[in-house]
């Protein structure tokens, strides 16, 4: 085993039982634990545990990858992954933290239909699904590496450590958890990139020192087949740029596993400062991304800039022992270098490695690239644990109770969700070997889907007291099915052949086009119908007010009418 | 910024209030309207600079380079994100202020006994 081994295994064992040591001390027995925690987490504990469960693989493992990659078009990302927060704070937390029950599906339940609710339940399964699998693979890939197994046995160790702490714990396990993953998965992402940023400029603030090298990075990538890295619109058009973030966006704001996290505060005001510390929280990393992304890039290009393959750094033929970088054939010395196997470049790089390696490219100690391995896992693991609860939550709490044993007791909905929980993780173990796409594209359709389907229903149900239950189905349903089959169109990964992209929007984009499609069709098929009964009016009307009673009136009774 | 709307204006876009809804009508809607507009003004910075200053524009603000940084580029991949930030915390602000005026802030016991 080698020291890098030998460190990374260390800091993996110790965090894990750190994270188990919580979810133990923390496990619960009754349903309104395992899926809100009790409501009773302070704010910025909730926003740190949001942030955990909101950084994912993607965001940790993948993202940076893809800016050096992407360049100034890796904005979709950084805008995309933030921004909703923005939406999510102003139109949706509060006022769903004011209703206050246990799941998404839940509230469109309350607000239209159980109809309408079933149909939320499936679209939240499917959502978390597609998220949860890019979490394996980036869990897989890290153990591969670092541990020496192959992918298959890295996604398997990944798997079962979640399952053990998720099924135990539930919402409240999951909420202390995620709040110490937050703190190894940042101290893991910021150690590195300040000391990357120190060597390069002599700045440790990476946010400000990257603007140093942009102009050198420019240059090198140029001569690298690369296109410039500050250039806008290099690796999509400008429409797709615009779409993909504003999809990206939205989809934030309608994720269940991210809005369900609301529901966990003590207050509609503990909401929406959960929101700003979530933001907060997330910002460290996101502001760091780029720069981490940049210096990685320069790095490795000069790392590799004319040199003869055998004589190139030891980074890299630990990364070729795993398949993450590849060569072109017949290549005797680099002279280009690219993300993209098809592109005929001498080097490939995966997306994926960039920032788990940036601590050896940049020739950082071993106990550094151990920790963000460490870091790397509590990224995944947070973020899986989160989605596998709304897997669950969504089938025992609005399939199965309502649906199948209307007269089901507490104990037997916490097994069926403690089942439904196991068999989506067998499940995603099979499909994280065998993934889709790249982890931060598998998500990216997980997104599409939640800006097409959620967001547009929850909106309305909020801001429009006139939207009733027949138009949100209709809505809900024609936005899902438009953004899945333009992605099946456009994608190959469903086993269809792959077409063009119609009007330059990718797939990752149509969720935008799908949001709109359901906005409509709610609208205009909620004005062709009956408007809504008097007590869903009130309902909304009520969740509009943070207090159950003005302070001026004489208080009545402090529950409200649930 | 304490400007009261007279109440007989309807509130924009929105439907009246249902009949069976409690007299005292009134602060509900301004409150309500207030609420609206703290939103729709933060959510027009968060358009500008992101998607106009960070996408529509970034060409030309690139020409303007700061510390290293061409501007629309720093927009896209750093300012917008500290914009983002900031609003909520306004937001937050905001509404804390709002509720006070009109009674409807959380008492501490309330949402804690649930």
């Amino acid at each position: 085993m080698s020291e890098i081994q030998g460190w990374t295994l260390g800091f993996i064992i110790v965090t894990f039982a750190v994270y188990l040591g919580i979810a133990w001390r923390s496990r619960v027995k009754e349903t309104t634990g395992f899926y809100v925690a009790g409501q009773g987490i302070p704010t910025v504990a909730n926003g740190a545990a949001v942030a955990a469960d909101w950084m994912s693989a993607a965001s940790f493992i993948s993202m940076a990858g893809l800016i050096a990659f992407l360049g100034s078009d890796g904005s979709i990302y950084l805008m995309g992954w933030t921004g909703g927060y923005v939406l999510l704070a102003l139109l949706i937390a509060p006022y769903l933290r004011k209703w206050g029950k246990f799941t998404v599906p839940e509230f469109v339940g309350d607000r239209y239909s159980e109809t309408v609710r079933t149909i939320a339940a499936i679209a939240a399964i499917i959502i978390s699904f597609t998220y949860v699998v890019g979490q394996m693979r980036g869990g897989g890939i890290v153990f591969s590496r670092f541990l020496g197994l192959d992918i298959t046995g890295g996604v398997i160790v990944a798997a079962l450590i979640i399952f053990a702490y998720a099924v135990l714990g539930g919402m409240k396990g999951i909420t202390w958890t995620q709040v110490s993953q937050y703190t190894v998965l940042i101290i893991a992402y910021l150690i590195p990139a300040i000391a990357v940023a120190q060597q390069a400029t002599g700045i440790p603030i990476p946010q400000v020192s990257f603007g140093q090298i942009l102009d050198e990075l420019n240059a090198m990538s140029v001569q690298m087949g690369l296109s410039q890295f500050t250039e806008a619109f290099s690796a999509r058009p400008q429409i797709d740029v615009f779409l993909v973030t504003m999809s990206l966006m939205i989809g934030t704001a309608g994720l269940p596993h991210v809005i369900v996290r609301f529901y966990t505060t003590k207050t509609v005001r503990g909401a929406r400062y959960s929101a700003f510390w979530a933001l907060f929280f997330i910002a460290l990393l996101y502001t760091t991304a780029p720069a981490v992304g940049a210096f990685t890039k320069l790095n490795v290009l000069e790392a590799v800039n004319g040199v003869a393959v055998d004589a190139l750094p030891a980074w890299v033929d630990n990364w070729a022992a795993t398949g993450l970088i590849t060569f072109g054939e017949n290549v005797t010395t680099i002279g280009s270098v690219s993300n993209n196997p098809a592109s005929g470049a001498d080097l490939i790089v995966n997306n994926d490695i960039l920032v788990l390696a940036s601590p050896e490219i940049a020739g950082l100690p071993a106990p550094i690239v151990g920790l963000v391995a460490a870091g790397g896992m509590a990224a995944a693991m947070s973020t899986a644990a989160g989605l596998l609860l709304v897997i669950s939550s969504s089938f025992s709490h609005d399939l199965y109770f309502r649906r199948v044993k209307k007269d089901s007791t507490d104990k037997q909905r916490l097994l069926a969700g403690r089942i439904a929980m196991g068999l989506a993780v067998l499940i995603s173990v099979y499909a994280g070997i065998n993934p889709p796409a790249f982890v931060a594209q598998v998500v990216a359709f997980a997104f599409g889907l939640a800006a097409a389907s959620f967001f547009p229903v929850i909106v309305l149900g909020i801001f429009w007291k006139r939207c009733n239950a027949t138009g949100a189905a209709a809505g809900m349903v024609s936005g899902m099915v438009f953004t899945a089959a333009y992605m099946i169109y456009t994608l190959p990964v469903f086993g269809t052949a792959a077409h063009a992209h119609i009007f330059d929007i990718s797939p990752e984009a149509i969720g935008t086009i799908g949001a709109i499609v359901n906005f409509i069709v709610t609208i205009v098929v909620s004005k062709m119908t009956a408007p809504p009964p008097e007590e869903i009016s009130e309902m909304v009307e009520n969740i509009r007010y943070p207090a159950a009673t003005r302070r001026t009136v004489s208080a009545g009774t402090t529950g409200d009418a649930a | 910024m304490t400007e009261v709307s007279p109440d007989s204006s309807p509130g924009g876009g929105e439907t009246p209030p249902p009949t069976t809804a409690p007299p005292d009508n009134g602060w509900r809607q301004e409150y309500w309207r207030r609420n609206l507009r703290l939103m729709v003004i933060l959510l027009a910075i968060w358009f500008v600079v992101s998607f106009v200053c960070g996408i529509l524009l970034i060409q030309p603000l690139n020409n303007i380079v700061i510390a290293g940084f061409p501007l629309g580029f720093w927009f896209a991949q750093q300012g917008s994100i500290y914009v983002f930030v900031i609003l909520i915390l306004v937001y937050a602000k905001m509404m804390d202020r709002l509720d006070n005026e009109y009674g409807v802030n959380e008492q501490p016991a309330e949402g804690g006994a649930k």
